[in-house]
């Protein structure tokens, strides 16, 4: 059940799907209309990509990841997560998640808390120790092991929370806004650790607004504004397309219009 | 369960990491100690009066850990967004619920678990006996209800909006139902319809927290069957498991964000 599915197009294998969702928030106040937050958006991910998702604040990139983690049901509309419904938790065994902003128990060390989600995972004991090891090490984190998460920089704890997304060795990554809030040497180490991923043949599903970033570490990129996904392709692809670099893609796609030239 | 387990440890983890569970369970225990130490007026069967005063001084401390730790469990979760990192992994709500409970019980068991050992040290200073089974029968009966008050906690903190209300109304309705419960069905006969049908539903529907109050057993050292402290164990379950199974209800269509 939870083995990639094949599209029965191109013959590669699908990973994360979207199919037609529909993402509508009712309003507390009666009579206000209904907020459509996602409308109608289609979208497959496959194996060892790395699928950048872009988009302006408010655009329904947030609101699309809370359905392909669970957090919120789909109006109308799928997701799934190696064929699996992404309502069901069994869908989230395989993969790792690391929020825009550290969310953790902050009074836990980050041997800890990885202990604490190895047992979620149900990672065998014998191999707990040498799994939290693998993990503290890739994100530099070894030596400050036992030390509790509130005395970490903002960097640390996001490299906590990478290392917590690694944890289960998931098959797919699904990272929110990973550098945010991040100084140049955080974002650097960041940007490393995804792309030794994607060279372990991961697949990485992130947001960000560092178009840089997103140049540099990402295959395909799906562009999302006002609820809708406007355009999605291959990097280069778009950059062709459209005659300029990706950040003049990502303005033109969400129809900015600069105040001069 | 498995899940739920590692809910809970966290739980505890975090309770003992805590300054204000230590400062209630030491000022309770010192209080404890203190009046099992000094003899008023050279009063012959004054450890009655004292027993039954350490007695109730188990009891509220008892609730104020069980409310106070339970009623932010499941706020500050998603207060602080530790709830997101937590259900990005194959756990359910339930698990979420489950977890949060057992946590907070096995907490409160254990602070209740010191509080008669201390009760139990106080009897053996005073009359030279410590009376085993009775403390053992009152503790446990004791716990049984804290399933029942932590669990109706959970559920407030899911339908209230802040923790401080939440503590208000459920140790009002506690109290409520220790003091009056009893009575309720008694009052009821006294009224006329619609008043009296509608007191007799409370009576019957509401969990009968004073059923695991024992603590005039113990004072007089009379005995509690064990059967009847096997019915009342699961009396305790069935309202547990409801006011869980509520609170699930509630949260698994709350919206995180």
């Amino acid at each position: 059940m939870l083995d990639h599915w094949h599209d029965g197009y191109s013959g590669m294998s699908t990973i994360l799907k979207i199919d037609n969702l529909r993402v509508e928030y009712r309003r507390r106040e009666l009579g206000q209309p209904i907020n459509v937050a996602v409308n109608g958006i289609n979208l497959a991910v496959e194996t060892g990509e790395v699928f950048g998702f872009l988009g302006p604040n408010g655009a329904g990139k947030t609101t699309t990841m809370n359905v392909l983690l669970g957090f919120v049901n789909p109006t109308s509309g799928s997701c799934a997560l190696f064929g699996v419904d992404t309502r069901q938790p069994i869908a989230r065994q395989r993969i790792g998640f690391l929020p825009e902003l550290t969310y953790y128990y902050k009074f836990l060390s980050a041997e800890e808390i990885l202990r604490f989600y190895a047992k979620i995972f149900r990672i065998p004991a014998g191999e707990v120790e040498s799994r939290i090891s693998e993990v503290l090490k890739l994100v530099e984190l070894d030596n400050v092991r036992k030390r509790p998460i509130k005395s970490y920089s903002k960097g640390m704890q996001q490299r906590v929370g990478l290392a917590q997304a690694l944890i289960n060795k998931p098959d797919l990554l699904i990272l929110d806004e990973p550098t945010s809030g991040l100084d140049p040497v955080g974002r650097m180490k960041v940007r490393e650790i995804i792309q030794r991923l994607k060279e372990e043949g991961k697949t990485v599903f992130f947001s960000s607004h560092e178009l840089g970033e997103v140049e540099t570490v990402c295959d395909r990129v799906g562009i999302m504004c006002a609820g809708q996904l406007k355009e999605q392709g291959a990097v280069a692809d778009l950059r062709q397309r459209y005659q300029c670099d990706l950040e003049r893609v990502f303005l033109k796609v969400i129809g900015y219009q600069p105040a001069h030239g | 369960m498995n899940n739920a387990l590692a809910i809970s440890t966290i739980v505890i983890k975090e309770l003992s990491r805590r300054k204000d569970f230590y400062v209630l369970f030491i000022m309770t225990a010192i209080i404890t100690l203190l009046m099992g130490s000094v003899n008023f007026f050279n009063l012959q069967g004054i450890s009655k009066y004292l027993k039954e005063i350490c007695l109730l001084l188990i009891w509220i401390s008892s609730l104020a850990i069980a409310l106070a730790t339970t009623a932010r469990q499941i706020p500050a979760e998603r207060e602080n967004r530790t709830i997101f990192p937590l259900l990005a992994k194959p756990v359910t709500r339930w698990e979420v619920v489950v977890g949060k409970f057992l946590g907070c019980w096995f907490a409160c068991g254990l602070a209740l678990g010191l509080f008669y050992l201390f009760f139990g040290a106080l009897a053996l200073t005073r009359e030279g006996q410590f009376q085993l089974g009775g403390v053992f029968q009152a503790w446990w009966l004791h716990w049984s209800m804290l399933a029942i008050v932590v669990a109706m906690t959970l559920l407030g903190s899911v339908v209230f909006a802040a923790p401080s209300s939440n503590v208000t109304i459920v140790f009002l309705g506690v109290a409520s139902i220790l003091l009056l419960g009893r009575y309720l069905h008694k009052i009821a006969v006294s009224m006329t319809e619609p008043g009296q049908t509608l007191l007799s539903i409370c009576y019957f529907a509401m969990p009968h927290l004073e059923f695991f109050d024992v603590r005039d057993t113990l004072i007089h050292e009379w005995s509690v069957p064990w059967w009847a402290c096997g019915v009342a164990s699961l009396y305790a379950c069935c309202y547990t498991l409801f006011f869980l199974v509520a609170t699930w209800v509630v949260f698994r269509r709350q919206a995180l964000n």
